[in-house]
């Protein structure tokens, strides 16, 4: 990236070299995603998933690479008429494409290298068969594809695939769990509804709008009526913000992504639900071009709804990956606060501090795309060292699996929002950009902004809870069960994925101002202006009367030179010893068992009893007595749980009243082929009449 | 000189913060013994009991690892740099540019979490119960925090304190404003719950049913004791510090001056004295909440806090 480049210089920027590198790149990786799935199908089993993983990983490299160059400021279009009948292929690359596919190709090149060491040693099933092998290179593909689509019909073609990879993916362990395969059935009943919408939608955008191609949309957006852009929206932004993960369509999210393999949960979370974001940040700001208020009053909503139902949800869930499927939930909240925001201050006309926010928000995909992918594989590593999810049974891992505990660890303080972690810094920017959102004239916004400041900061605080629950039980203290007593470490390749998105985490928590210049070309590339915010060292934020500076090299240098004084100061008056062992304190009544300890169920539940009235616990306790007397109990069963009331309330009415329509039209199907005859021609008339009437 | 006077402050703060804190307790200590008619140990006891503790042997109960042993000096640490950055004698210092209200919170938030994580590390029952309740309470205390840092920004055009305290002195009427007051007040009870004083916990207890910040450090010993006290020690001046500074900010130095400098060293002590003995006295007659009533006192500090935001907006003519 060219250091001095500015936002102003973007176009100045499309040099004859760095434009050649896009399609080039696009082209191998697209080479190289087809002969990662030829060989997964072909290739026999012991070289099928180290040849798939490169492949893979190439994939993964070709699309980031395609995504820097356009972050450094070069742009691409292209038209392939023959590729798809009828409509034809249009491609192009900007910023906005560019940074969404700088970020899945980073996270597919860490994660098919972990996926290398991961599949290896799950036998023939699961994600080394030969389907996964074989989707596998083409989930990734698509990941990184799917911002490159420039129309209509190639955009819907793409995410069909993606959805289609993935729902593949999920079911890799369908032979292990009964459960997977009911995951797969939400997952693709959901992801095709939301296809639907959007169909809907863009047909309904292209048909008004005079074209399919995105250039189209965005030259006729301003010709179509206001009812029928709230009507795009509204449709296109259910179908994104499902994908998001976002309440309160998000049901297939907690199910999905626990039951995938954990190197495809870690690229579901980590990339695909950021296209969910960028479906909508292209939609809604670059080809709408912005939009009245209550657009983004109710995408704030939805998203400061998503961030604390999240979060709660996550601070219930004792299963390890379910929890992390639930903190995606949250995360995607929060920048749908930061996106509402920044088309908020735009619809009031304030664009430098609707940049802010905007930047806020895609800063925020990035980090917890890092952080989340590497949480996922760490949860994975847990998975096939021990077997486990839930946490209640894991425990003690920390010195058994020492590399994988410690980028836990690494991720999780990113995760929590605090500093020294890249999630803070972001989460930073987005209040930064909220707190001064005051200055914009509105009642509503005078009413909003707190709120959503309110929500941010509980989803944080609550955050915080669940990340020292994840780690503290799940890794801390001593193992709960026999699998977690025998845990090995994960294998070199795993620890090498791994290690890359710690990097990348670390990175993106020292030296946020790396991607400054491109973050800037993104917000820029839906006609926003550069924000500026990061840049150099650090995150500055200087509108017409707010100012506001970050530097997180300097927190952390501080809090090395506190931490040498608060170690050294001490030893300079004791007396020097050596560290002595001693018997954790027992009450005098023997060691204590790990069976004393606190659990993941045991450390929620103050937060589930302040939270009752939303969570809605049930409880279940079924006292048997012995045969001979009443008062004498031989067994007392007790069952606790906490449902995902949305889903209680929300799906299942819809569900049985699907089910008992069903059931209700079987009798309209008697079997007799003279009705079915008449219903032909009943139907018929009805359609030429409505047609003759109507029309 | 002027970098000589900004150095010595930002050390001055440390300093002050360091060493005043186990005076200030053992003050709040005294207060109270006196009010209850004893006759207490004297203002001196906690330095007594951190040089008894500092000449102890290094302890490390069995299964407990990295994260047990570094939390003590990760909190002093936290709240060393939290005491650089918040303006307690100057506003006028090297790091008043990075002094970010934000980055205090969370500095602040960072020692709980990592003390919560020691608890988690021991394995033992009471840990657990102390880190749960102590990242519940530190849950619900964040939204009023940050609320209240909304607030005080609104007039300051920045979450920069040296900004919002220079602000305060030079336009007194921001203070009592209704935005100020209600922020005030609800930052008071914030305090008091992320320093786990009465009535959200009672710092000298150690029974199980109720203890929340005592259960979390109940292993450790010795030298690690004396940080972990020293920590919690710190953390209660440092935010009752903050408190005075964003309320009550006069005398802090705003110019790189010795003498001015040295009137902020005096009038810090006399503002902590005083707050220190009413904290003290109220305690006496208060009495230690039930935990699951205590986020019904949050959630009354968080409603003052968000009455704070829209009045300082609707009154300050914003709109």
């Amino acid at each position: 990236m060219p250091a001095g480049a500015s936002g102003d210089h973007r176009r100045a920027a499309e040099s004859d070299g760095a434009v050649s590198v896009i399609p080039a790149a696009l082209a191998t990786a697209t080479a190289l995603g087809g002969a990662g799935a030829l060989a997964g199908c072909s290739l026999p089993r012991g070289m099928r998933i180290p040849v798939v993983g490169a492949l893979t990983a190439g994939v993964g490299v070709g699309g980031g690479a395609v995504g820097v160059a356009a972050l450094g400021g070069s742009r691409w279009a292209a038209a392939l008429p023959g590729v798809l009948p009828l409509a034809g292929t249009h491609l192009a690359v900007d910023a906005l494409a560019g940074l969404f596919m700088a970020i899945a190709g980073a996270v597919v090149a860490a994660v098919a290298v972990y996926g290398i060491g991961y599949a290896a040693g799950h036998g023939p099933h699961g994600l080394g068969s030969r389907t996964a092998q074989a989707v596998l290179p083409l989930f990734a593909l698509t990941l990184v594809l799917v911002p490159v689509a420039a129309s209509v019909s190639t955009f819907l073609v793409l995410w069909e695939l993606m959805a289609l990879a993935s729902l593949l993916l999920v079911l890799a362990e369908h032979r292990e769990r009964a459960s997977v395969r009911q995951a797969g059935v939400w997952y693709a009943v959901m992801t095709h509804l939301g296809l639907v919408l959007l169909l809907i939608g863009f047909a309904l955008f292209a048909a008004q709008a005079g074209g399919e191609t995105f250039a189209a949309l965005r030259a006729g957006a301003h010709t179509v009526s206001p009812m029928v852009r709230g009507l795009v929206f509204v449709l296109v932004a259910a179908a994104f913000t499902s994908k998001a993960g976002a309440v309160p369509l998000h049901a297939w999210l907690p199910r999905a992504h626990p039951e995938a393999p954990s190197p495809v949960s870690a690229l579901m979370s980590a990339a695909m639900v950021n296209l969910g974001i960028y479906g909508l940040v292209r939609t809604g700001l670059d080809l709408l071009g912005g939009g009245p208020a209550w657009w983004w009053l109710g995408l704030m909503a939805t998203g400061g709804a998503s961030a604390v139902y999240g979060i709660l949800q996550a601070a219930m869930a004792s299963d390890l990956k379910r929890l992390l499927a639930y903190s995606t939930s949250e995360n995607m909240g929060l920048v749908l606060i930061g996106v509402g925001a920044s088309g908020l201050f735009a619809a009031y006309g304030d664009r430098p501090l609707a940049a802010l926010a905007l930047a806020a928000a895609l800063l925020h995909v990035v980090n917890h795309a890092a952080f989340k992918a590497l949480l996922f594989c760490a949860a994975g590593s847990v998975l096939r060292a021990t077997g486990l999810r839930d946490l209640d049974r894991l425990g003690g891992l920390r010195p058994r699996m020492p590399v994988t505990a410690g980028l836990f660890a690494l991720a999780a303080l990113g995760a929590v929002a605090l500093p020294p972690g890249n999630g803070f810094i972001s989460e930073w920017l987005l209040l930064q950009s909220l707190i001064h959102g005051l200055a914009v004239p509105g009642v509503a916004v005078a009413v909003v902004l707190p709120l959503s400041v309110a929500l941010i900061a509980l989803s944080a605080g609550i955050a915080a809870a669940v990340f020292v629950k994840a780690l503290g039980v799940g890794f801390f203290a001593r193992p709960r069960s026999e699998q977690a007593a025998d845990a090995k470490e994960a294998p070199p390749l795993m620890l090498a994925g791994m290690g890359l998105l710690g990097a990348g985490c670390a990175a993106l928590a020292l030296v946020p101002g790396l991607l400054g210049d491109g973050l800037d070309r993104a917000v820029g590339a839906v006609g926003l202006p550069g924000s500026g915010a990061v840049a150099g060292g650090g995150l500055k934020v200087r509108l017409a009367d707010v100012s506001a500076t970050l530097s997180p090299l300097w927190v952390v240098a501080a809090l090395t030179a506190a931490l040498l004084l608060a170690v050294g100061l001490p030893r300079l008056y004791g007396r020097r010893r050596r560290r002595a062992n001693a018997r954790l304190w027992d009450c005098g009544g023997g060691a204590p068992t790990p069976r004393m300890a606190y659990t993941a169920t045991s450390f929620a539940e103050p937060l589930q009893r302040v939270f009752d009235d939303v969570l809605a616990p049930e409880q279940d306790v079924n006292v048997t007595p012995v045969r001979e007397s009443a008062y004498l109990v031989e067994r007392v069963r007790f069952q606790h749980r906490v449902p995902d009331r949305i889903e209680h309330r929300l799906y299942e009415p819809v569900l049985r009243a699907l089910a008992g329509a069903g059931q209700a039209s079987r009798r309209l199907a008697g079997g007799s082929v003279h009705l079915y005859l008449g219903y032909g021609f009943v139907g018929l008339v009805v359609l030429l009449l409505i047609l003759a009437v109507g029309w | 000189m002027s970098t000589a006077v900004g150095y010595t402050a930002v050390a001055g703060q440390i300093v002050v913060v360091g060493a005043g804190a186990p005076l200030l307790t053992g003050w709040m200590r005294q207060v109270r013994a006196r009010l209850e008619g004893r006759a207490g140990a004297g203002v001196l006891q906690p330095w007594r009991d951190a040089r008894k503790l500092l000449r102890k042997e290094p302890i490390s109960p069995v299964g407990t690892g990295p994260a047990f042993r570094t939390a003590p000096a990760l909190l002093v640490a936290t709240t060393v740099v939290a005491a650089a950055l918040v303006p307690l004698l100057s506003t006028d210092t090297p790091v008043s540019g990075h002094a970010d209200l934000i980055v205090v919170v969370a500095l602040i938030a960072l020692g709980t979490l990592v003390l919560a994580l020691a608890g988690l590390d021991t394995g033992t029952a009471f840990g657990g119960m102390g880190a749960s309740r102590e990242m519940t309470v530190a849950a619900l205390v964040e939204p009023t925090i940050l609320l209240s840092v909304f607030a005080l920004s609104i007039p300051a055009g920045t979450t920069n304190i040296p900004a919002i305290v220079h602000g305060a002195v030079d336009e007194p009427a921001r203070l009592a404003s209704p935005a100020g007051l209600l922020a005030t007040a609800a930052l008071a009870v914030a305090v008091l719950a992320e320093t786990g004083r009465i009535p959200v916990d009672n710092p000298s207890t150690h029974l199980e049913l109720t203890m929340i910040h005592e259960a979390m450090v109940l292993e450790y010993a010795g030298p690690d004791l004396a940080l972990v006290e020293l920590g919690a020690q710190m953390r209660l001046t440092l935010l009752l510090g903050l408190l005075s500074s964003l309320f009550v900010p006069w005398g802090i130095a705003t110019s790189p001056s010795w003498a001015a400098l040295a009137v902020a060293l005096v009038l810090f002590a006399a503002k902590l004295t005083l707050l220190g003995a009413v904290l003290a006295a109220a305690e006496v007659f208060w009495a230690k909440v039930r935990l699951f009533r205590v986020p019904e006192l949050l959630a009354g500090s968080f409603l003052l806090a968000l009455l704070a935001v829209t009045a300082s907006y609707f009154l300050s003519g914003a709109s």
